[in-house]
């Protein structure tokens, strides 16, 4: 996006907004009285504007995922609070919660993990859309098929379960079931990472028609700055619990201030660069 | 895991894997995974390769193109489901024939791997200390009373800090980067002479893929342990693999050094792919919303039987020829082969 754009864009009111988010973990040790403290987020401000993509991006560690779990509304936050168009949602009890759930929806880091091993992939797909009861019948039938195809899975795999499926295959279930619901905010977490990149193109050009038709927002994590750059219009940037930059995608490539952004850019710069050279010839 | 014959008929001449021979030999692999009692779709058709001792040999491929069941087959990790045929020799023994009393013995101390998926390799119910420590018990000689130093030794030497923690901590307590590295530090811990590796820095950020990478390299050196990489990422390859394969639809479409295939990829599917690179001048015209370059069409479980090439649907190169007939092995110069019957043009 376009800095002035970008800028305007950030005038409108936020669609998500954290303020002030601080999160800690203990880890126990055994036998003994040892305990671990981790700090994974330090007041963390964040505001993604509406119908926009937002990749937040940091070193390993840096607290991307609870960021993404206290949003979602998995995890609660120590304090601080989450603004949901135009409602304050981290102490929602759940009756609010049942009204924000399918708004709000994750994919998480580990999707193979989080998919019910039990259930085939048309069942993961379509129990979001019967618990929401969007759809039932024939109807609910040829909704999951269209899913299945529009994230490219052959529709008669609808009877395969999700460790019959390869990763790639298994993200792009994860996938197909969180855009089921038509959320109004969408979390990736390294959703893409694990897709060659003609798939990964694919799936994203899906996300942005999604965008056009729907007004998504969404929160893309990625550790891939080539990809981030190709598609983000805003970028946020976490290190060691805090949020340390966040600005237009244009300006964060262009002229990152962070230390932190620079020494990320630095090295993909490096593996493109390395890429270049060896198409080129460079080398041998 | 059973054996059976057949399922290769559609390969016809072949010509000679450039790798040369020796760690590992992989003659006519195939594999078949049956559905609920049918048969389903090949996964591997027939592939052949070899990988010499201490040499990096990167893999590239289409999702579902059958990488991560390559890797399973050499680990024998298939699940019971997979019907696995042809030949696959390791220093002299073929893998197939393994019992799984043989196979304790090799795994993790003579082959190991990194899953493409840490949180499916590691036990979510134990510390993931304890579980490196197991694997060192298994095949290292030495006292118990040094194990916990040893395994801090192999997570520091991934570049995780706080390796007290990490030492104590359960699979769901650590970040996804974090897992990732523990799965690696167990996969060198016994310093095997063959590290299959499933996307082992998709979850890391550029500066821990450096290291890594830097890592791999330097066992590899120092140890001359062999390295299969398979990654989404040919960028990662330049500079560190010393060979490339390129897989699509369960078969081996193009081989040969990295730098002469990124330099002149033969196959239509090398050139697409490549051709997706992204590039950062590429997006200062990009507009907003504007869809990204992808190779058009998807692989389908058609692709894979269809009698002529699997690419042809999705090919624009393609010619009466690729519909009906099988494009044979060639190698059109020393220590490269493609599938592919216009790859000059
Ligand atoms: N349930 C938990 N218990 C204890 N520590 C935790 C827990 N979940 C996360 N952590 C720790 O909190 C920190 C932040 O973790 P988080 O998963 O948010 O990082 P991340 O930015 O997503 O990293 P990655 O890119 O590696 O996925 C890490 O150091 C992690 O070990
Ligand atoms: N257990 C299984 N049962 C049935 N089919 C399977 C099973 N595992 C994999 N497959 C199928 O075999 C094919 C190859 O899978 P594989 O996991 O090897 O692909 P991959 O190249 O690793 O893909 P990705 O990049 O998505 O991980 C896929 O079409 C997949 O659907
Ligand atoms: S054999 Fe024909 S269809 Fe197959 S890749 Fe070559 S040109 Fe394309
Ligand atoms: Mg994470
Ligand atoms: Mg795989």
């Amino acid at each position: 996006m376009k800095t002035e754009e970008a800028a305007q864009r950030a005038r409108t009111p936020a669609h998500i907004r954290a303020v002030g988010l601080s999160k800690s973990y203990v880890q126990r040790a055994p036998f003994s009285h040892k305990k671990f403290a981790i700090d994974a987020l330090l007041d963390v401000q964040l505001e993604v504007s509406p119908a926009t993509l937002t990749a937040l991006v940091g070193e390993s560690g840096s607290g991307k995922s609870t960021l993404a779990r206290c949003l979602a509304m998995l995890e609660k936050p120590d304090c601080g609070e989450i603004w949901f168009e135009g409602k304050e949602i981290s102490r929602s009890g759940s009756w609010e919660l049942a009204w924000l759930r399918p708004k709000i929806q994750m994919i998480h880091q580990d999707s193979a993990g989080a998919l019910n091993p039990r259930f085939t992939a048309a069942q993961v797909i379509a129990e979001p859309l019967e618990i929401q009861r969007r759809e039932s019948g024939p109807k609910l039938r040829s909704r999951v098929c269209e899913l299945m195809e529009e994230v490219g899975l052959p529709a008669n795999w609808a009877d395969r379960r999700p460790l019959e499926l390869s990763g790639g295959q298994r993200q792009r279930l994860a996938i197909a079931r969180a855009i089921a619901l038509k959320p109004a905010f969408l979390i990736l977490d390294e959703s893409l990472s694990g897709l060659d990149l003609s798939t990964q193109a694919q799936i994203l050009n899906l996300l942005l028609d999604l965008q056009k038709a729907h007004s998504l927002t969404y929160l893309l994590i990625s550790h891939d700055l080539s990809l981030v750059e190709q598609v983000a219009d805003f970028v946020a940037v976490m290190h060691q619990g805090r949020m340390v930059e966040h600005g237009a995608g244009q300006d964060i490539f262009g002229s990152p201030r962070h230390a932190h952004t620079r020494e990320l850019l630095g090295s993909v710069r490096l593996v493109e660069s390395a890429f270049r050279a060896a198409q080129a010839g460079g080398q041998q | 895991m059973r054996t059976v014959s057949g399922y290769s008929e559609s390969a016809t001449t072949r010509a000679q894997s450039p790798g040369a021979p020796g760690l590992l030999c992989a003659r006519e692999l195939t594999v078949c995974y049956a559905s609920r009692g049918e048969p389903s779709s090949p996964a591997l058709l027939g592939i052949d390769f070899d990988i010499a001792p201490g040499e990096i040999v990167g893999v590239l491929g289409e999702s579902g193109s059958g990488k991560s069941t390559l890797a399973l087959s050499i680990l024998g990790l298939l699940p019971e489901s997979a019907d696995i045929a042809g030949s696959l020799v390791f220093e002299g023994k073929d893998l197939l024939r393994f019992d799984e009393s043989a196979w304790r013995g090799i795994r993790g101390a003579r082959i190991a791997m990194v899953f493409q998926e840490p949180g499916l390799s590691l036990s979510p119910v134990m510390r993931v200390g304890s579980q490196i420590a197991e694997v060192l018990r298994a095949h290292r000689q030495e006292g118990s009373n040094h194990r916990k130093l040893q395994v801090e030794a192999v997570l520091a030497e991934v570049g995780l800090t706080q390796v007290d923690r990490i030492y104590k901590a359960y699979s769901h307590q650590l970040s996804g980067g974090e897992l990732q590295r523990v799965a690696l530090s167990q996969a060198l811990a016994c310093r095997p002479d063959l590290i299959v590796a499933d996307e082992p820095t998709r979850s890391l950020d550029g500066t821990r893929q450096k290291e890594m990478l830097d890592l791999l390299r330097e066992t590899n050196r120092k140890f001359g342990c062999a390295l299969i990489f398979i990654t989404h990422n040919p960028g990662l390859l330049a500079g560190f693999a010393d060979r490339v394969i390129v897989m699509y639809a369960g078969r081996i479409v193009e081989e040969g050094p990295v730098s002469r295939v990124f330099r002149r990829p033969l196959h239509p599917y090398t050139k697409g792919l490549l051709q997706l690179m992204p590039t950062s001048l590429q997006y200062a015209g990009r507009t907003r919303g504007q869809h990204l370059p992808v190779l058009p069409g998807t692989l389908t479980d058609d692709d894979h039987l269809s009698p002529g090439c699997s690419f042809a649907s999705r090919c624009s190169a393609r010619t009466q020829v690729c519909q009906t007939e099988f494009p044979a092995e060639v190698a059109p110069e020393k220590g490269r082969r493609v599938s592919c019957f216009n790859y000059e043009n």
